[in-house]
């Protein structure tokens, strides 16, 4: 019975999570725009921080995780952006889907946006910033972790703010403090990472997995309540 | 529409025609009065500045503020949190009300406790603000209990507003031990000169004056609530009576222009 529940979960996390794929490749929208916006705030960052004093380079682990939660912020509000019009959000409260299924979904959407979004920021501070990466599987597992506890929180508090009016304004105001420890946790682990001491790193990592699994059991059981009020 | 006076926790209150006051109310409030002498008296006068090894001097007294409004500031997301659980349970406003009032109070305590803890690391560390661990987790909480009050005043329909930020209530009080953990160990990694912290000797009259200044400020607390309290549960109610008399004055002027009167207008809350 639990197998029975857990399986239709993720049958309709997939759809959904195919659902924002589908609407992804067609609009092109994280790719026109908020990809772009997330290059263009690496070049501010050059501007803010003289890029001739390696000020860019020592501060390179910590830019790339803002830069990251500035894109978030845009590809959440565009997350529930394509729920909220139209009455989507009556369809999809209508349509019997599982609320932890559309939960997940949601946040897997919202996850892997982001991942694709990390993996351009990389190559841009890499690039512009030249600051090579020791640890590779370090690196690559922050991704990974922070990246779900990201989209679990995102997925959590995009419900919550969909439907409002001050919506936009909203939510930064309620995600960004609440998303400080994925920050603080990825900054330090890829600071360990560049600095070629990955045991550092690790413990970091644990706490980015006990954000991410938190986030994601508090959304699996509160986006049905939230989901009915948006 | 429900409305929120009618099905609400009469248990919990009474409503109050002549304003916010009531016997009780006014009795705690002269009990606060004379204790708030009291200790200003005993923290500022009558007890001993720090001459211990880290001595803080006159600067110890501080601590009697500072200490208590944390506590409070705990206590007051506790009370919300708590409220915003029974509120999921019972789904009556009187919960609402509790956890809103409770949250309000205690962003005041949190503002007070941030103020104090800068002032004192001004003559102390010799600047407004250090990045010490504690003060810094308490700023993050600062601006995480405002993003709640944010949200219930973007919501307009009560219920999807009671429901929403009770969910809120909850995880951001579950929140607030993870950030306190992440930057306790984000600067406990950075700093190699351990900073001055706000640890004094405490004994004899300093030891009073600190626990009667965290008794001071639960009585503060408390007779806060009830006022902030009552005041919510009225504007809840003057929110239900608001639109029956909005609604009752458009059926009258549909009447006065002699026109069909709609049998029920539709009401929307925009949430």
């Amino acid at each position: 019975m639990a197998d029975l529940a857990a399986e239709s979960m993720l049958r309709d996390a997939a759809m959904v999570v195919g659902k924002d794929l589908r609407l992804e490749w067609r609009s092109r929208v994280t790719l026109s725009q908020i990809l772009p916006f997330a290059l263009l705030v690496l070049i501010l960052f050059a501007f803010a921080l003289d890029p001739d004093r390696r000020i860019l380079e020592e501060a390179t682990p910590g830019l790339f995780w803002l830069a990251v939660l500035f894109s978030m912020l845009l590809a959440i509000q565009r997350a529930y952006a394509v729920e909220t019009t139209d009455g989507v959000i009556d369809a999809l409260r209508l349509s019997d889907l599982d609320p932890a299924g559309i939960f997940l979904g949601k946040a897997a959407g919202i996850g892997l946006h982001l991942l694709v979004l990390e993996v351009v920021l990389f190559i841009g501070v890499t690039v512009l910033y030249g600051a090579t990466p020791h640890g590779g599987l370090l690196v690559v597992v922050t991704m990974l972790l922070a990246t779900a506890g990201l989209a679990a929180a995102g997925s959590l508090y995009g419900v919550l703010a969909a439907g409002l009016r001050v919506r936009d304004t909203l939510l930064p105001i309620l995600m960004l403090p609440v998303v400080a420890p994925v920050l603080i946790a990825g900054t330090e682990a890829f600071s360990a990472a560049y600095a070629n001491s990955s045991g550092d790193g690790w413990k970091w990592c644990g706490l980015l997995a006990a954000f991410s699994v938190l986030y994601l059991a508090i959304g699996i059981f509160a986006f049905e309540p939230l989901l009915e009020e948006s | 529409m429900t409305s929120p006076s009618s099905d609400t926790g009469a248990g919990i209150l009474r409503l109050h025609p002549d304003g916010t006051a009531s016997r009780g109310s006014r009795i705690l409030g002269i009990v606060v009065l004379v204790s708030v002498v009291v200790f200003l008296y005993v923290a500022l006068v009558a007890s001993a500045p720090d001459k211990s090894l880290d001595a803080q001097g006159q600067l110890v007294r501080i601590m009697y503020l500072h200490v208590p409004s944390a506590i409070a500031c705990y206590t007051a997301f506790f009370v919300t949190a708590v409220a915003s659980g029974m509120y999921l349970w019972k789904r009556t406003m009187g919960w609402d009300a509790l956890a809103a009032s409770s949250a309000e109070i205690g962003v005041l305590f949190v503002a007070l406790t941030l103020l104090t803890g800068s002032i004192w690391g001004h003559t102390t560390w010799g600047t407004w603000w250090e990045w010490d661990p504690r003060l810094t987790s308490t700023a993050l909480m600062f601006v995480l209990y405002l993003g709640y009050l944010a949200l219930r005043r973007a919501v307009l329909d009560p219920t999807s507003r009671a429901k929403q930020s009770a969910i809120l209530g909850i995880i951001a009080f579950v929140n607030v031990p993870i950030v306190h953990y992440s930057v306790d160990w984000w600067r406990s990694l950075h700093q190699t000169a351990t900073v001055a912290s706000l640890d004094p000797q405490i004994d004899g009259l300093r030891l009073f004056a600190l626990m009667f200044g965290m008794v001071v400020a639960m009585l503060l607390y408390v007779w806060l609530m009830m006022h902030r309290f009552r005041l919510a549960f009225a504007e809840a109610a003057l929110e239900a009576k608001g639109l029956d008399l909005a609604l009752a004055e458009r059926r009258a002027e549909a009447r006065a222009d002699g026109g069909t009167v709609p049998p029920s207008v539709k009401t929307e809350g925009a949430s």
